[in-house]
């Protein structure tokens, strides 16, 4: 075939319409955000054909473009903020967005400093020097559009081990669908250590089109445990991307719950810069109707005697599409690396469908790499040993259901509270599902 | 941890230096002027003496190959193929279609005999009459100068010729198969390859035969800058049985050569097709001057019930390899298997895998891999397990392992795995390979040594492959084989 010049989509079209009205009234840097909208430009929305977007076509599921959300009133904030978070018992020091924009913020915990992005990027703080420590991710085209339109969001410096939890809030409301675009970039210095919730919640029905992104940057010895839920509504697109930079010694683990959305991408790069470091990223996701769900990951060892493990497991029930795609890349110096990457996913229905791609990219000779990948339905010998015990189908089905999830929803997770929020809202997406 | 000295000693012994069959026969050849053009393909069209509906078929290929681009997604990394600097046609002058081996250029025989191949029935049969025979068709460059024991086979009604032959002989049977696995428009080498295919083999296996003897076919390119395209189709009608074998040499030279073939195989109703190659081009040389492009399609029609087609290849040679013998399991209860071991040196790119496309329902398929990468070689291993809607029941597993001797080396796995079936079940695995220390414990105090012990395991540990081989590719692969993945990283 011969190289043939897309035409540009309707929303390819409209997101640079929307670029060109709102550039000037964003904040920060104007040429940034336009060297990253050109890249993203420059290829255009994602499609099948690209490869690390082969099974989440995004091209032809991203017809429309909504409005950037306009900065909410207090009313809009006090309603949007009225609901319980779902970590309220976990009691964290919160900062709250609306629509985008930081709405509400606690006092923050001793070793913690936080500044709003918007305001970050205005005075041009020197810890923004950080952002993009992850080269890897700069192509891409959510975290390009994320750079391009980004609103808001907070950078926390993080100088110490931090009691008690911090927890990042984000909300969307309002009457008609809109896009969001918020940043986050937590610098954890030396033997520092937090842990850090965070949750993105809209109400079902509107297309929103939220696109988020969190870089971490983390110091020698230093420790991070994060847990990200993705609550939001039925028919939202939604992007979000994390990155990890990590130095020696260090420990860093993030989960992501997917609860929401109609369709969602969850992106993540760990890179393991500093020797002796481990990391693990996990993920649980449950689908049902016609949802679709993308986690896509990328580790790569740079250093020696790194311990990475990934854990994903996904549900698929009604006509739902989930996928998973990882690579553990391994660089020629990176001898003794450890790397351990699972996805697992079980199918509920006749007509759900799951795509696996766990790759391996191996230039050192000195070490161990396992990937594994299943997929198939609930056990029945499993199901039969419930239900002769008693149990009627649905709950023997839950049952399994719920430790299936479990694993990755709170297995190695030094916080009973917050394990215990998020086992609530997979109860809950069983419950729903009946 | 590193891979243990013995498995490093087997690996140098087959380095790209090492090559034994580097060696150029010196023989008058008959060649169409070089480069690729509607004439061109008239030409071969009309040297092989082809029907109108071939050469229509072929310009059409030609038409649409015109229109294609090169894949680029593979893992590898050469020059740009210069299309038109390659014959496409040398054929080593015969009288036309020589009647017995007496016919055929004594250098030709030599070259044959110097690979160790048996060309001469009455060799074979002289003496006590061995238990396994082989019916060899050696395809020399551009065409097929010699098959064996035709008349016996024959007389069971397996038909083994060359493809021209076929074309010639059993369009009927050509006409209906030919394309049905591997479309034209499959992909731009399998398309160029319709256009200029050259020879090839040609199986048929009658309903309810079991195929007396292996069959194999020997190819060797010859030539200077000439491209060897070769297409097999074998047939194996409903309840039969056929094992198939293939090997495949060429000589050192500083130039590259472009092998493009493609492979069909269909498997009818409670049919079984063994296919098995050892696959030998010349590597290059150590700093990955020359060697052979082995672009290659290879795919099996599991179309009957309960067909099984089982693909098991030792990769050592070709300076790149780009191949993914597939199996489409249509019929139901049909079973697919893939047996692989790749081994790279010097500066050799290997991208090989499967695909295992589960239609039918209950299909069952299983893939083991084992790739091996030293020197400054990549190896990868690229797959995809697929099952459809109505693919209810379909069983997968998977387990490939990869091992690296050095760190300038590289090892790559790239499965993808689709199922759009809740009872279908695929497992993915790739696994590091310890001995168990009480297997090791159990031999040890059986009275063996703990060498003994562990190559013991080893050979356990390969069995599933080495069990798949025929005979006597099991002798010339048994040390590959029993290889030790011992050390590998997944």
């Amino acid at each position: 075939m011969a190289e043939i010049a897309m035409m540009k989509t309707q929303a390819e079209t409209a997101l640079a319409d929307l670029f060109a009205r709102s550039k000037s009234l964003l904040p920060g840097d104007a040429r940034s955000r336009e060297d990253a909208f050109h890249r993203f430009a420059v290829k255009g929305l994602p499609h099948r054909r690209v490869e690390e977007w082969k099974y989440t076509d995004l091209r032809a599921l991203m017809r429309e473009v909504a409005p950037l959300a306009a900065k909410p009133d207090a009313a809009a904030i006090e309603a949007a903020l009225a609901v319980e978070s779902v970590f309220a018992a976990a009691e964290p020091a919160t900062i709250a967005f609306v629509n985008g924009h930081l709405a509400k913020a606690d006092a923050m915990p001793d070793g913690v400093a936080a500044v709003s992005l918007a305001q970050a990027l205005a005075e041009g703080h020197p810890l923004l020097s950080k952002l993009g420590a992850v080269s890897d991710a700069e192509g891409n085209a959510a975290y390009a559009l994320n750079a391009a339109f980004m609103t808001d969001g907070v950078v926390l410096h993080v100088t110490k081990r931090v009691e008690g939890r911090v927890a990042l809030r984000f909300v969307t409301t309002g009457a008609s669908a809109v896009s969001t675009a918020t940043r986050v970039l937590v610098v954890v210095e030396e033997d520092a250590a937090i842990s850090l919730l965070e949750t993105h919640e809209s109400a079902n029905g509107l297309a929103h089109q939220p696109n988020d992104v969190v870089e971490f940057v983390v110091g020698d010895r230093a420790e991070v445990a994060h847990v990200r839920l993705n609550a939001e509504s039925d028919a939202a697109l939604a992007l979000s991307t994390v990155t990890a930079h990590l130095g020696a010694q260090a420990a860093f683990g993030s989960r992501n719950i997917v609860a929401g959305s109609g369709l969602s991408r969850h992106q993540v790069w760990m890179t393991f810069a500093g020797a002796d470091t481990k990391g693990a990223v996990r993920g649980a996701t449950m689908l049902g109707g016609s949802q679709h769900a993308d986690t896509t990951l990328v580790v790569n060892h740079l250093a020696t005697g790194c311990e990475s493990r990934e854990l994903f497991k996904t549900a698929i029930d009604g006509r739902a599409t989930g996928v998973f795609q990882g690579r553990i890349n391994v660089a020629p110096q990176a001898q003794k690396t450890d790397g351990k990457m699972m996805s697992a996913a079980v199918l509920l229905s006749e007509e759900g469908t799951m795509m696996n791609k766990p790759e391996l990219e191996i230039f050192a000779d000195d070490v161990q790499c396992a990937h594994g990948a299943t997929c198939g339905e609930l056990d029945d010998d499993l199901l039969f040993y419930l239900m002769a015990r008693g149990l009627p189908r649905p709950e023997a089905e839950a049952l399994l259901i719920e430790s299936f999830l479990g694993e990755a929803v709170e297995e190695d997770l030094d916080d009973a509270i917050v394990g215990e929020a998020l086992m609530g809202i997979v109860e809950a997406w069983l419950k729903k599902r009946g | 941890m590193p891979a243990v000295q013995e498995t490093i000693d087997r690996v140098k012994a087959i380095d790209v230096d090492q090559y034994k069959y580097g060696f150029e026969t010196i023989l008058e050849v008959d060649k169409a002027p070089k480069g690729l053009s509607e004439d061109i393909i008239r030409f071969i069209s009309a040297k092989k003496g082809e029907p109108a509906w071939m050469l229509d078929w072929r310009l059409d290929a030609y038409k649409r190959w015109q229109t294609m681009q090169e894949p680029n997604w593979a893992r590898v990394s050469y020059d740009k193929i210069d299309y038109n600097d390659i014959y496409y046609y040398a054929a080593p002058k015969l009288n036309a279609a020589p009647k017995s081996l007496d016919e055929v250029d004594p250098e030709i025989l030599k070259a044959y005999e110097k690979l160790g191949i048996p060309l001469r029935e009455q060799e074979i049969l002289a003496g006590v009459e061995p238990t396994n025979r082989v019916a060899v068709d050696a395809v020399f460059d551009s065409v097929s100068v010699a098959t064996t024991f035709k008349k016996e086979l024959a007389e069971a009604g397996v038909i083994f010729c060359s493809i021209s032959e076929a074309i010639r002989e059993h369009p009927e049977l050509v006409r209906k198969y030919l394309g049905t696995v591997v479309p034209v428009t499959d992909n731009f080498f399998a398309t160029l390859n319709a256009a200029v295919f050259t020879d090839g083999t040609f199986v048929y296996v009658p309903k309810g035969v079991r195929c007396p003897m292996e069959l194999s076919t020997y190819f060797r390119i010859n030539e200077k800058n000439t491209g060897q395209f070769e297409r097999t189709l074998i047939i194996a009608d409903e309840g039969s049985y056929v094992s198939y074998l293939e090997g495949c040499t060429a000589p050192q030279r500083d130039e590259n050569q472009l092998h493009a073939a493609v492979v069909e195989l269909i498997a009818l109703d409670d049919a079984e097709i063994k296919y098995s190659t050892v696959q030998n081009w010349y590597p290059g040389d150590a700093n990955g001057k020359g060697g052979i492009y082995n672009f290659v399609t290879k795919r099996g029609d599991c179309r009957g019930k309960n067909s099984v087609i089982t693909w098991t290849q030792v990769e050592t040679g070709s300076a790149i390899t780009w191949k993914y013998p597939s199996c489409i399991l249509r019929g139901d209860g049909s079973r697919g298997e893939f047996y692989s071991i790749a081994v790279s040196n010097g500066m050799q790119q290997v991208d090989s895998g499967t695909k295992m496309i589960h239609l039918g329902k209950n299909t069952t398929s299983r893939i083991i891999s084992k790739g091996i990468s030293a020197g400054r070689s990549q190896n990868t291993y690229r797959g995809l397990v697929s099952a459809h809607r109505k693919a209810s029941g379909a069983r997968n597993f998977t387990n490939c392992d990869s091992l690296l001797i050095g760190n300038q080396c590289g090892a790559h796995t790239v499965p993808y795995i689709e199922s759009k079936n809740a009872s279908a079940v695929f497992e993915h695995e790739a696994t590091t390979s310890k001995i168990s220390e009480d297997q090791l414990f159990y031999c040890m105090q059986r009275g063996l040594d703990e060498e003994e012990a562990t190559a013991l395991i080893v050979n356990g540990f390969v069995k599933d492959v080495i069990q798949k081989l025929p005979m006597e590719f099991a002798v010339e692969a048994q040390k590959l084989i029993a290889i030790s993945l011992e050390g590998s990283v997944g």
